[in-house]
């Protein structure tokens, strides 16, 4: 601004340069323009962060469960086994075989393993312990087929064709198994789905009253804001820039504190391997171990919970500055 | 550039604080608006501004009635005026400097475009080694001036000063009404409220007088 030269003002003057103004280097403090109460605004991160917690090790189970149950299906799926009961009436030798037969002419099954005898006492070991002789016990022997392709379709027929040529065998269609096993993995990723959406809602909700309650605090710096030309865009933007920092800091710091944990659980259960309490949850869950993919959405869920923060405290201001005009 | 015709305000059901109110204010003019404490000065500022909406009359402002302004045109008027409150209203989070930049800064530009006429500014109030300091830490005076330099730096085509010698001495105040008889002969016109007789008796104006609710223009 172009000032005059003659103005009275005294003690301006003696200050005022004559030989254009000396700057220095740095006068702006990256001040934000909408003052947002700092004890607030850490309580919000620390709520924030602990949505995100829950929120990313929600998704984390949900990604366990979904892991293992590709497992379970990749393990199972493309098996089924013959089980031949022993019948006093019958040579179950003879059955044995004649099952195997049958089921080399069923055309998706691609290989027939009948499992010598040693082998299915040595399954029965943990139960009865070693060194008994099986002898005179009467131990179902089994089959065990590998499928070509899992949607085989011949295979109702072949179970009717079995129970009725050799009746002490059964098919056992291990899909059953899988389905169960898919349903139950299935409502653990939904609910695990769920609790994730439940809590981003819950984010967006406490940055809403945050930001309420940030707009009411800076209601005279607002109106300011609109008296030196302030578009309601411009001040809408200055918030929204405030929450989203909020919402980052918060969102890193559950993230960060999510990872930790399931790296934590992860290491403990390959430490306490050899427990039963461990094989338990081996067997459900398979490996403790989400990846890197698994890192990766418990980033993704920070992320939103941030970009949640940016646009939930836009909407409020921009509603709350309509209201106020 | 200010006209209002008619202009009543009553706030809720209560009775009219402002009646029937008709004054212009023609560009690169000077005047006073004077009345007792109470009488509506600031209320009748803030219909300028447009912070109040009349509840009866028409109001117009750059040739334009405000009672059917789109927001961006609202906000483009604003930039057009500049206000001195009488409480000052800096933002107590910023710097002096950063408070004068405000008017700039909302616009959008970049800091590094109006660095310099903001110090220059600033130096030119007699605030350049207080830049950096909180309004917390100012005085009254410091304050004031820092209000009206803020007011100042987007160069407005309206200023409006709600009592801005209230809060300094005589010898100040004096030079503030001289800054803002060279801001007329500059080309802004200004709107002083004042109650302070001695103040308007230094320089001769057309005084805008609000009593009981009425304004007259006493030339």
């Amino acid at each position: 601004m172009s000032m005059p030269d003659h103005l009275d003002m005294e003690e301006a003057e003696e200050e005022r340069p004559r030989s254009g103004p000396r700057l220095p280097a740095s006068l702006r403090r990256d001040q934000p323009l909408v003052p947002v109460d700092s004890v607030a605004g850490r309580a919000l991160v620390v709520v924030i962060a602990i949505l995100t917690f829950l929120a990313a090790l929600s998704a984390g189970a949900a990604l366990l469960a979904a892991r293992a149950s590709e497992q379970w299906r990749g393990a199972v799926a493309n098996e089924m086994t013959i089980q031949v009961r022993p019948d006093p009436r019958r040579n179950i030798e003879q059955d044995m075989a004649r099952a195997v037969e049958l089921a080399r002419a069923v055309p998706s099954v691609a290989e027939v393993r009948p499992m010598p005898k040693t082998e299915s006492d040595k399954l029965l070991e943990p139960w009865l312990g070693a060194g008994l002789d099986l002898v005179e016990l009467p131990i179902p022997r089994l089959i065990v087929l590998r499928l070509s392709s899992v949607a085989a379709n011949d295979l109702v027929a072949f179970s009717q064709t079995l129970r009725r040529e050799v009746p002490s065998a059964t098919l056992d269609d291990h899909r059953l198994w899988v389905r169960r096993l898919s349903t139950m993995a299935s409502t653990i990723i939904l609910a695990g789905v769920a609790v994730v959406l439940l809590v981003l809602v819950a984010a967006g909700l406490a940055v809403a009253f945050a930001t309420r309650g940030a707009m009411a605090g800076s209601r005279d710096s607002v109106e300011v804001l609109h008296f030196v030309g302030a578009t309601d865009e411009f001040i809408a933007r200055e918030f929204q820039t405030r929450f989203v920092a909020l919402g980052l800091r918060g969102g890193a710091a559950g993230g960060l504190a999510a990872i930790i944990a399931i790296a934590l659980l992860g290491f403990l259960s390959s430490a306490w391997s050899a427990t039963p309490e461990a094989d338990q949850l081996q067997a459900l869950f398979g490996a403790f171990e989400i990846g890197w993919s698994g890192y990766a959405v418990v980033i993704l869920v920070a992320a939103v919970v941030a970009a949640i923060a940016g646009l939930v405290s836009r909407l409020t201001v921009r509603h709350y500055l309509r209201a106020m005009s | 550039m200010v006209r209002f015709e008619n202009v009543g305000l009553r706030y809720g059901m209560g009775p009219e604080v402002l009646k029937d109110i008709n004054f212009s204010i023609a560009p690169r003019s000077f005047q006073y608006l004077t009345g007792p404490s109470g009488a509506g000065k600031t209320t009748l500022i803030r219909l300028v501004l447009m912070a109040l909406k009349p509840t009866r009359g028409l109001v117009n402002l750059f040739g334009q009635d405000v009672s059917r302004l789109e927001a961006a045109t609202l906000t483009d008027f604003r930039r057009r005026m500049g206000v001195v409150f009488q409480d000052f209203r800096l933002l107590d989070h910023l710097t002096v400097y950063e408070n004068v930049a405000l008017p700039l800064r909302v616009t959008g530009k970049e800091e590094t475009s109006y660095r310099a006429e903001v110090v220059e500014l600033l130096r030119w109030v007699g605030l350049g080694e207080r830049m950096h300091a909180v309004p917390a830490v100012l005085s009254g005076g410091e304050k004031q001036r820092a209000a009206i330099a803020r007011a100042l730096i987007s160069r407005p085509q309206l200023l409006l000063a709600d009592e801005p010698t209230g809060n300094v001495d005589p010898g100040l105040g004096r030079r503030l009404l001289r800054l803002f008889m060279e801001l007329q002969s500059l080309g802004t016109a200004v709107v002083i409220a004042t109650h302070d007789i001695a103040l308007m008796e230094l320089y001769d104006a057309p005084r805008l007088v609000l009593a009981d609710g009425h304004l007259h223009v006493d030339a």
